[in-house]
């Protein structure tokens, strides 16, 4: 079980952690704020992109078998997987016949998923990030702590010490430098990789074409220098026509990284041809599904398939802003994550993260596909109830509670002795100094309890509320 | 006009006098108002929760109580209204019975602001306060009901008033219904966040709509002894002479 609670304290008390969420995640802010405004019709966007998502995700199957026969015409080989696992054994299998033993790797949240990084290590290759904020990650042996800025956690001192230790650089806290340094030391994996994976932001059916959205050319690199290109996407990436990519890259990068356009847009089309100069002689697209299917199920719950990792409900969302990402525990974090997380798994096993939200909704807001965020985490509280009320391994106090509330609630009479008895123990507590003892303790710890009126509205209204 | 009053359980329980100013500024409008004694809450606790089969007992006790009459209801509070308007017709599939009812009680059903501003057409309730305000959009309020500008209005309308928006007004105070203790520690850091936001914007007093918002706001206030008072818009707008 996936918990969030134990970490609340500790990213809290990290001064170094909230300055950099602060200052991070309010430049983002502001930046996106801007480039969303010069686009006049956004809204019309958002609807549209949502329309094309449902519609999509709708007839799945079809479109990603479109996208597998188009690939294949270009030469590629597209596999199945329908879990993590075969994904991972398909990738090693396919080093192994060519005794690959090192892998440059672009960013890839799918990768985190299926805990790519790892298991190659532990089939004896090396996976090297190329993404500078995956690269700091990997060497810091972390996780990402945000989908769009892995590394949103740690600072440029942070940084430049972890590059001191682990790349021997000399000090310094001039940024070129430290790139530079990454720069340097990642070319020469580029040349000496054999194999290059990247993830995929979308999968056009029509064309079979994969497109890879980044900033640092690192992608291009992996994807062109290497002889095998690997790319692994989640079902849920396919978009039907090479129309739809317009709105979608609009909508995309304004919101991930607060860009008109990324500084490389990389649209592959299978292998290298014959006559052609570079690129990789293989191609290979895994299709992974990793529990995505499951989802489809949901009439309602499946536009969390909709999402197209931009990050942005992360930036916006205030209990990320004041958590982080590592709190979530989790591949993907923040309100995507809140959601995403119960569902890839199962919600014994995150039941924790459909309640660490207080449902202000800026996550829907600012969402380019329009996922109603706050509504799934809603019905998936109700799931987590149902599922704790069907096993019943400790007293389900709570529930207990709420049918009592209930019971209470329906009933003027009852309502109004249990008022009578609630306000004798408040007085009862507030007296004897017991405000701050369990279970009052969840509010007073930081907080004073309310005053308690002398009378009640129904009381005071009957008084002297008549009309006059 | 007769409106009926939906008073909500924390305002009934816990802060009886923004009741009893919404009563006061709606009869000053002219608007005749009726308080049925049988009301009880609307049953956001449990559905936010996550408890929906509560939820629905307690919803379907609001839809006999209010059954299928064409009085307006009033609420005093953003999430209780949203409840109400937004997520209560939910509870029940589509096309029974208690959906038709519980979506004709939404029809009917208007958050105050709201009431005044849209159906009444009134701006101005009389009301003075020489002091420096600032409001606090609660998040059902904004992002479920998208009412920013009503509130607003009725605050800059009151008589030697001096409003003055914050940053980011829109930023949830932390509150969140259960979250506030499940998650308190989130919950406590997130409102006081929202804290240097009020007092950045120089104000002594910051207004809004939810008394469950301002109960946590409050409460941070007086624990950390900073001198801003909380006060709801119907408490604002009730400040004239009888």
């Amino acid at each position: 079980m996936i918990e969030i609670r134990p970490q609340i304290r500790s990213a809290l008390s990290d001064s170094q952690l909230q300055k950099n969420l602060r200052v991070t995640l309010g430049k983002t802010a502001t930046a996106r704020q801007q480039v969303i405004a010069e686009v006049a019709n956004w809204e019309e966007l958002r609807r549209h992109a949502h329309q094309v998502k449902a519609h999509t995700i709708s007839r799945l199957g079809e479109y990603l078998q479109q996208l597998e026969k188009n690939v294949m015409a270009q030469g590629g080989n597209v596999v199945w997987a329908d879990a993590g696992r075969e994904a991972l054994d398909y990738i090693f299998q396919l080093a192994l016949k060519k005794d690959i033993r090192k892998v440059v790797k672009s960013k890839s949240m799918l990768g985190e998923e299926i805990r790519l990084n790892e298991e190659l290590e532990r089939n004896g290759i090396e996976p090297i990030e190329t993404d500078l904020g995956e690269y700091i990650v990997q060497l810091g042996h972390e996780h990402p702590s945000h989908i769009v800025m892995p590394a949103l956690h740690k600072s440029k001192e942070q940084v430049a010490a972890l590059f001191v230790e682990k790349l021997g650089m000399t000090p310094t806290d001039d940024c070129e430098k430290i790139t530079a340094t990454a720069r340097r030391t990642l070319r020469q994996h580029f040349l000496s990789a054999r194999m290059g994976i990247t993830g995929v932001n979308f999968g056009i059916a029509e064309t079979g074409t994969i497109v890879v959205v980044e900033n640092e050319g690192n992608a291009r690199l992996s994807v062109s220098v290497p002889e095998v290109h690997v790319a692994i996407m989640g079902l849920e990436k396919v978009i039907p026509r090479a129309a739809d990519l317009s709105v979608f890259l609009k909508l995309l990068t304004r919101n991930a990284t607060a860009q008109k356009i990324s500084t490389y847009v990389n649209l592959i089309n299978g292998n290298r041809r014959p006559g052609e100069l570079d690129g990789p002689s293989e191609f290979h697209l895994v299709l992974v599904d990793n529990g995505r299917t499951r989802i489809l199920a949901d009439e309602f719950l499946r536009q969390t398939l909709y999402c197209i990792r931009c990050g942005a409900c992360l930036d916006v969302c205030p209990v990320y802003q004041t958590i982080g990402g590592h709190a979530y525990h989790s591949t993907y974090q923040g309100p995507i994550g809140a959601i995403l997380t119960p569902q890839l798994l199962s919600v014994e096993e995150a039941p924790e993260h459909p309640f660490a939200s207080s449902l202000c909704g800026a996550c829907y807001e600012i969402c380019p596909v329009k996922i109603e965020i706050p509504h799934i985490l809603l019905k998936l509280r109700e799931k987590v109830q149902d599922q704790k009320s069907a096993r019943a391994s400790r007293l389900p106090l709570e529930r207990w509670g709420l049918q009592a509330w209930s019971w209470i609630m329906t009933s003027p009479g009852r309502y109004a002795v249990t008022n009578r008895i609630a306000r004798t123990l408040a007085r009862m507590f507030a007296r004897k100094g017991r405000n701050r003892m369990p279970p009052l303790s969840a509010w007073t710890k930081s907080r004073e309890l309310p005053e308690l009126a002398p009378k009640t509205f129904r009381e005071l209204f009957k008084e002297e509320g008549r009309e006059s | 006009m007769r409106v009926s009053l939906f008073v909500t359980c924390l305002v009934d329980q816990l802060y009886p006098q923004v009741g009893l100013s919404a009563v006061k500024v709606l009869r000053k409008l002219g608007v005749s108002v009726d308080f049925d004694r049988r009301q009880t809450c609307c049953g956001q606790p449990a559905f936010n929760t996550g408890y929906a089969d509560e939820a629905r007992h307690v919803a379907r006790y609001m839809l006999a109580l209010y059954g299928d009459g064409d009085q307006p209801i009033v609420v005093p509070s953003g999430s209780c209204a949203a409840m109400i308007k937004v997520f209560a017709p939910g509870l029940w599939p589509e096309g029974s019975p208690e959906r038709k009812s519980a979506e004709r009680l939404a029809a009917r059903t208007y958050e105050f602001s709201d009431f005044i501003v849209s159906v009444l057409g009134c701006e101005r309730t009389g009301a003075r306060f020489s002091e420096t305000v600032t409001y606090h959009d609660s998040c059902h309020l904004l992002r479920e009901l998208h009412i920013s500008e009503q509130p607003r209005k009725l605050i800059r309308r009151v008589d030697g008033i001096d409003f003055r928006e914050m940053e980011n007004s829109t930023r949830c105070c932390g509150f969140g219904g259960t979250f506030a203790v499940k998650f308190a520690d989130i919950s406590s850091a997130m409102g006081e966040e929202k804290i240097r936001w009020i007092q950045g914007s120089g104000a002594r007093y910051v207004v809004g709509n939810d008394v469950s918002c301002l109960m946590h706001l409050d409460g941070l206030l007086r624990r950390q002894s900073i001198p801003v008072k909380t006060l709801h818009l119907a408490e604002l707008l009730a400040k004239f002479d009888d």
